[in-house]
This record gives C-alpha cells, sequence and structure tokens, in this order.
C-alpha cells in the first residue's frame, strides 16, 4: 500500500459534552479517492474540518504527511477545500476567485494567469474569467470552487457534499467528471457524502460511519457484498434481513432455519449450534421462482403482493407465508424480457449459493 | 378592494401632507431667504441678492467650513476606529449575550442627547467627576483642563454618534458569511490578508452607511461645540445658529445652511450610487 498523506490517530471531538468524532483513526492514502459516508449528524464535516484545522481536536493527533500538525492553522495545511455551499468570493470574478490562492503565494502575474487559465480549461469554464461568481449556474458555481481549490495543487482536497445542491442529472454528469478530474489531477481526494450510490460509483475506498465512529471501511464492492455488520448492511442500499437460528454449525458451515426452514450456508465467522444470525439478503441477489423447486433444495414460500415498475428492474413485493415481506429485484434481460406475475400469484424464493450475508444477531 | 384603495390613499394623503408642510415649505423658505436681502430689523428684505452666497467665499466662513468638515471627519474616523472592533466581537459573542450588549448600545437613546451633553460637561469640568476622582486616586495632583477643548469636543461627538456607526456595521458584520472567512484561510491567507481581502470589502456598505450617518450629524450638531468646547469652537452647525438668532443675518445663514444641505445629498446621493454598484455586484 502506498504511503499515508493523511492519518487521524484516536481523534475525539466533542460539543458541548456530546462526541461528534469518538476516538477515530483512519489512514488515508496518497492518490486515493476516499469517501466517508454516514447518516446526517455522523460527524463527516466535522473530521473534514479537523482536517483542514478549521476545528481542534480535543484528543489525538492529526498528521499530514508525517507531521502532526495538531496546532497548525488552515491557512498553513498543504490541504484545500470545497465547500457545500461553495463559498466562492460574491465580491470577485471567477479569476479573481481561482487566483485567491495563487496570488498569496506571491507568484508572478503572468504565471497567476496562466495557471487559472489552465485550470478553468480543465473544468470547462474557459472564457469565463470576468463573470461574476454571483451570475453563474449552480454547476458552473461549483466548478470554480473546485477550480479554485485545485488550482493551489494540494496534497489533499477535501470535498463536502459538493453535489448535493445539484439536480440529479447534472449531479450524475459532475459525479463522472470529477473521477475523471481525480485521475488527471493524481491530487488524494477526502470526499463526503451521504447518498450511498454516489460514494459507490466515486470511490477507491468507502469509509462508513455512525456517531462518530468507522463502522467500516473497505472497497465498494466489499462494503456492498460484504458489510462488516448491521449498521452498514442496511445503509448501504437496500437489504432483507431474515432473523435466523443456527441449528448445527461445521468449520465451514452452518445450517440456519429461517422461517421454517433450514438452509445450509457457509460459516465465516465460527457461528455455533443455538446461535441466533440475521441472514441478509440483496433484493437483487434472490430469485423468483413460479413453481415449487423440484431438486429438494430449501426455499421460501410466498405469494406476490406488489409490483413496482422500475424502467429497467422490477421491484417485486413478496409476503412470505407468515406475514414476512421480502424485496425481490428482477431485472430485464434476454431470457426476462417480460417479467409478469399476477398479484397474488404463490411463488418460491432462493438464492445462489454464498451470496447470502450471515451476521450476528446483536 | 375599494377600501384598501382608500386606506392608502389616506395614508398616502397624510405622508404626503406631513412632508408637504414640515420639510417641503420650511426648506423652501430657507432657499427664498437665502437669496434675499438682510434687514437687521424685519430680518430679510424683499429683494433678490446672491450677496449671502458671494459672502460664503470669505475666508473666515471658509475656514469654519474647512475646520467643521476636518472635525466631523476626525470624529467619524474615531467612531469607525472604535466601532468595528465592537461590532465584529458582538458578532462573535454567544446569541444571548449579544442581546444584552446590543441594549447596552441602545439605552442612550432613551435620553435626549443634549440632556446627556450636559452630564458630560459634569464629568468633565475642572471641579468635575472624572478630575475629582483622578486627583483622589493621586493619578493628578491638579485638575485637568478637559472641558472647553478641541478634545472635549471629540469626545462629545463620538460619545453621541458611537452607536449610529456600529449599528449599520453590526448589520454588515453580521450578514457576512463565516464560511467566506474559513475559505479565505483554507486557501492560505493569513489574518491581515482576510481582513483586508474578503472581510473589509464584504463589509464595505455597513462601513459607508456608518460613516454618513456619523459624518453628517457631526458637521451640523451646534450643541456640542458650544457646550463642550466654549466659545473657540466655533463650527459649521454653531454658526449657522449664530447668523439666525445672534447675528441677525438670516440669509447668510440661510445660504451656509443651504450649502451644507447640498454638500450632505451630493454624499447621499455618492452612497446611493455605490450601494447599487455593490448590490449589482454581490446580490444575484
Ligand atoms: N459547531 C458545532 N457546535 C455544536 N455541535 C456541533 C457543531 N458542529 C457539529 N456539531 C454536532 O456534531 C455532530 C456531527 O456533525 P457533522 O456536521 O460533522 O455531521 P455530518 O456527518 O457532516 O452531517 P450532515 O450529513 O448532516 O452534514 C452533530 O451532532 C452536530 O450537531
Ligand atoms: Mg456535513
Amino acid at each position: 500500500m502506498s504511503r499515508a498523506v493523511v492519518q487521524l490517530q484516536h481523534i475525539t471531538k466533542t460539543y458541548d459534552g456530546l462526541a461528534a468524532v469518538d476516538d477515530l483513526s483512519l489512514e488515508v492514502f496518497a492518490g486515493e479517492f476516499l469517501t466517508l459516508l454516514g447518516p446526517s449528524g455522523c460527524g463527516k464535516t466535522t473530521i473534514l474540518r479537523l482536517i483542514a484545522g478549521f476545528e481542534a481536536p480535543d484528543r489525538g493527533d492529526i498528521r499530514i504527511d508525517d507531521v502532526r500538525v495538531n496546532a497548525l492553522p488552515p491557512n498553513r495545511r498543504d490541504v484545500n477545500t470545497v465547500f457545500q455551499s461553495y463559498a466562492l468570493f460574491p465580491h470577485m470574478n471567477v479569476f479573481d476567485n481561482v487566483a485567491f490562492g495563487l496570488k498569496l503565494k506571491g507568484l508572478q502575474r503572468n504565471a497567476v494567469a496562466e495557471r487559472v487559465r489552465d485550470v478553468l480549461e480543465m473544468v470547462q469554464l474557459g472564457g469565463m474569467e470576468t463573470r461574476r461568481v454571483t451570475q453563474l449556474s449552480g454547476g458552473q458555481q461549483q466548478r470554480v470552487a473546485f477550480a479554485r481549490a485545485v488550482v493551489n495543487e494540494p496534497l489533499v482536497l477535501l470535498l463536502d457534499e459538493p453535489l448535493s445542491a445539484l439536480d440529479y442529472r447534472l449531479r450524475k454528469e459532475m459525479q463522472l467528471e470529477l473521477k475523471r478530474l481525480h485521475r488527471q489531477l493524481g491530487i488524494t481526494f477526502i470526499f463526503v457524502t451521504h447518498d450511498q450510490e454516489e460514494a459507490i460509483t466515486m470511490s477507491d475506498r468507502i469509509i462508513v460511519m455512525n456517531q462518530g465512529r468507522v463502522e467500516q471501511s473497505g472497497s465498494p464492492k466489499q462494503i456492498y457484498e460484504e458489510p462488516a455488520n448491521l449498521f452498514v448492511a442496511r445503509f448501504v442500499g437496500e437489504i432483507n434481513t431474515f432473523d435466523g437460528s443456527v441449528e448445527a454449525a461445521g468449520a465451514d458451515w452452518l445450517t440456519v432455519r429461517i422461517h421454517g426452514t433450514d438452509f445450509r450456508l457457509v460459516n465465516k465467522r465460527g457461528f455455533r449450534s443455538g446461535d441466533p444470525v440475521k441472514v441478509l439478503l440483496r433484493p437483487e441477489d434472490l430469485q423468483i421462482q413460479k413453481t415449487e423447486p423440484a431438486d429438494g433444495k430449501p426455499s421460501l414460500a410466498g405469494a406476490v403482493e406488489e409490483l413496482i415498475y422500475k424502467g429497467s428492474t422490477v421491484d417485486v413485493i413478496v409476503r412470505l407465508t407468515d406475514g414476512k415481506p421480502v424485496y425481490v429485484t428482477e431485472f430485464f434481460n434476454e431470457n426476462a424480457a417480460y417479467i409478469f406475475y399476477e398479484r397474488g400469484q404463490k411463488v418460491w424464493l432462493r438464492w445462489i449459493d454464498r451470496w447470502e450475508v450471515v451476521l450476528p444477531d446483536a | 378592494m375599494r377600501d384598501r384603495s382608500l386606506f392608502r390613499r389616506l395614508v398616502i394623503g397624510v405622508v404626503f401632507f406631513w412632508i408637504t408642510v414640515f420639510v417641503f415649505f420650511p426648506n423652501l423658505l430657507v432657499v427664498i431667504t437665502s437669496f434675499l436681502k438682510r434687514d437687521p430689523i424685519r430680518f430679510v428684505e424683499n429683494a433678490f441678492t446672491l450677496e449671502s452666497y458671494v459672502n460664503l467665499f470669505d475666508p473666515v466662513f471658509f475656514q469654519i467650513f474647512i475646520k467643521s468638515f476636518k472635525n466631523a471627519l476626525v470624529a467619524t474616523l474615531v467612531c469607525l476606529v472604535m466601532s468595528y472592533p465592537f461590532a465584529y466581537l458582538l458578532c462573535r459573542v454567544p446569541r444571548r449575550m449579544r442581546r444584552y450588549l446590543l441594549v447596552l448600545v441602545i439605552i442612550p437613546f432613551w435620553t435626549s442627547s443634549l440632556i446627556r451633553t450636559y452630564a458630560l460637561v459634569i464629568l468633565l469640568k475642572g471641579n468635575g467627576i472624572l478630575n475629582t476622582l483622578l486627583l483622589a486616586t493621586g493619578v493628578i495632583h491638579q485638575p485637568l483642563q478637559i472641558l472647553y477643548t478641541e478634545g472635549a469636543v471629540f469626545c462629545g461627538l463620538v460619545y453621541t454618534l458611537l452607536p449610529f456607526m456600529i449599528l449599520p456595521l453590526y448589520a454588515a458584520i453580521e450578514k457576512l458569511d463565516p464560511l467566506l472567512v474559513e475559505a479565505a484561510y483554507d486557501l492560505g491567507a493569513g489574518r491581515v490578508h482576510v481582513f483586508t481581502q474578503v472581510i473589509l470589502p464584504l463589509t464595505l456598505p455597513g462601513i459607508i452607511a456608518g460613516c454618513i450617518l456619523v459624518f453628517l450629524p457631526a458637521l451640523g450638531l451646534f450643541y456640542i461645540p458650544d457646550l463642550l468646547g466654549g466659545a473657540k469652537s466655533m463650527l459649521l452647525g454653531n454658526f449657522i445658529r449664530d447668523q439666525f438668532l445672534t447675528a441677525r443675518n438670516w440669509p447668510f445663514g440661510a445660504a451656509a445652511s443651504v450649502i451644507l444641505t447640498m454638500v450632505m445629498g451630493v454624499m447621499l446621493y455618492a452612497y446611493y450610487r455605490s450601494l447599487k454598484r455593490f448590490n449589482a455586484s454581490v446580490m444575484e
């Protein structure tokens, strides 16, 4: 693994006695696109403010590029921020906004102008130098805010929900653009969002947070497919949770009874007979069968309750015989170009071996 | 619908009447008077003349004019320098405390400023409270001559006009988005640059408004130089007053007053224009 450019070591930050960040440690590696993902109020912004230097931790050390920076003011840290509300200087035009940091560094006028032009070109705002920032659209302001930060070539760029003020289409567009710029610039990005889909599409690595702590750190695939706990599983995408109990267990296998049916699953966490567990399945991992499986393998019986057409998919709500609703997503493809179920139709649910996640029932 | 338009007409009518009778006519009279001839007994003589305006070019008057401007300017600057940090801190203290502090700023308005000026006399005079206190504590050994000096006049002007500077500054600084200040630090600016390049330009409308609210009264307030500066301190305000009450030269007093009004008008217009430009650039 490459070098850690930012290290938070056992950071605690409290406001009025309440911990916004609670004994949190994390490392950010050079060049990566790291996303902090978590619900509102979990401390994401606080972490960025700690790294930027707007807040000081109550306990713990912050290191940037292997130097302890706890006491270093924001203007002396090699870090720049793209603020959620952009915070563009309203009394300056686009050029002066972007040039702000460079001028402070005492660069020559020509050099400043050249750098600003290049960066504006890069964010597709070429020729907009003299426009007032208040006359720009949301997307353009977003680009100026980005340009104003990256023009200083910081070691780390902090982005606090930079896309949340944009409409859906523009957001999608800017997601791709940010990815492109990240690759092009090679700067380390720490990106904050509470939108799991955004986190999954954009990141090299995601840190899922809750109440000031790290719940899980991993690649988008790991976070989605192997959630470390129920919080992560539920926060990152839709998921069905089944209560189960371990009937029998071996070193690498276990039998779990779910709604009266025994399933033989993989034992990844050393469960033992009698343990209560949660079996988690994503809607797209479940398969609907219209007839009772003849191969004798276990399945969950139920009836179709609702069909929700989503364009490229159909969401089916199946109510199990004991009353539990289960969400299933079916994709249209060549062998299912036409998905049709009747309400009330009897169906059987199963899934491909090993696609389930079994977690202790805490 | 009819009722409302009737009410509207009534309100506008009353305001219009008020302004006509109490603002427009008196000022018109002043303007007319300034073009008339002086008459020692009947105050004015019904004859058109530009004499009063010509007299304004008298070096004596010119000096009073300059000195008044200088004094008002200094008082304004002192107010500004004192108020800015105060208004800035006011925006940074917790909300509850802020309310109390604002009330403290406003309390002096509850008493007539004339009475407060007399209070200053009692404070500053030879055997006044300040001197007594300083003598008693042994800081000085004979009473200081504070009253009837330029210093006392400034003291009075600044004391009386300070709230007029603090309030617009407070309003402007409160509107300043703290994120903009953070953004400036984030981009590498130190305190000085943050102040000169972000805070100052964005609070400029408040600074200009405060300066006008202090400068204009400072030019015209006649009782403060009168009471605190004694006879030595002749400023525009008491000069005009004297023309009417002592020298009995109404046309000359009126002409000086017209000039003063015009200067103020020009400044207000400049403020209005600059504010419009500022808004056009800052607001959407
Ligand atoms: N300046 C402050 N004073 C008091 N409490 C604060 C302050 N800043 C943050 N907090 C509290 O700290 C906690 C974490 O806040 P933070 O802004 O970091 O959350 P967040 O994850 O960024 O949330 P969001 O997604 O809503 O932006 C919250 O409970 C918040 O109320
Ligand atoms: Mg936040």
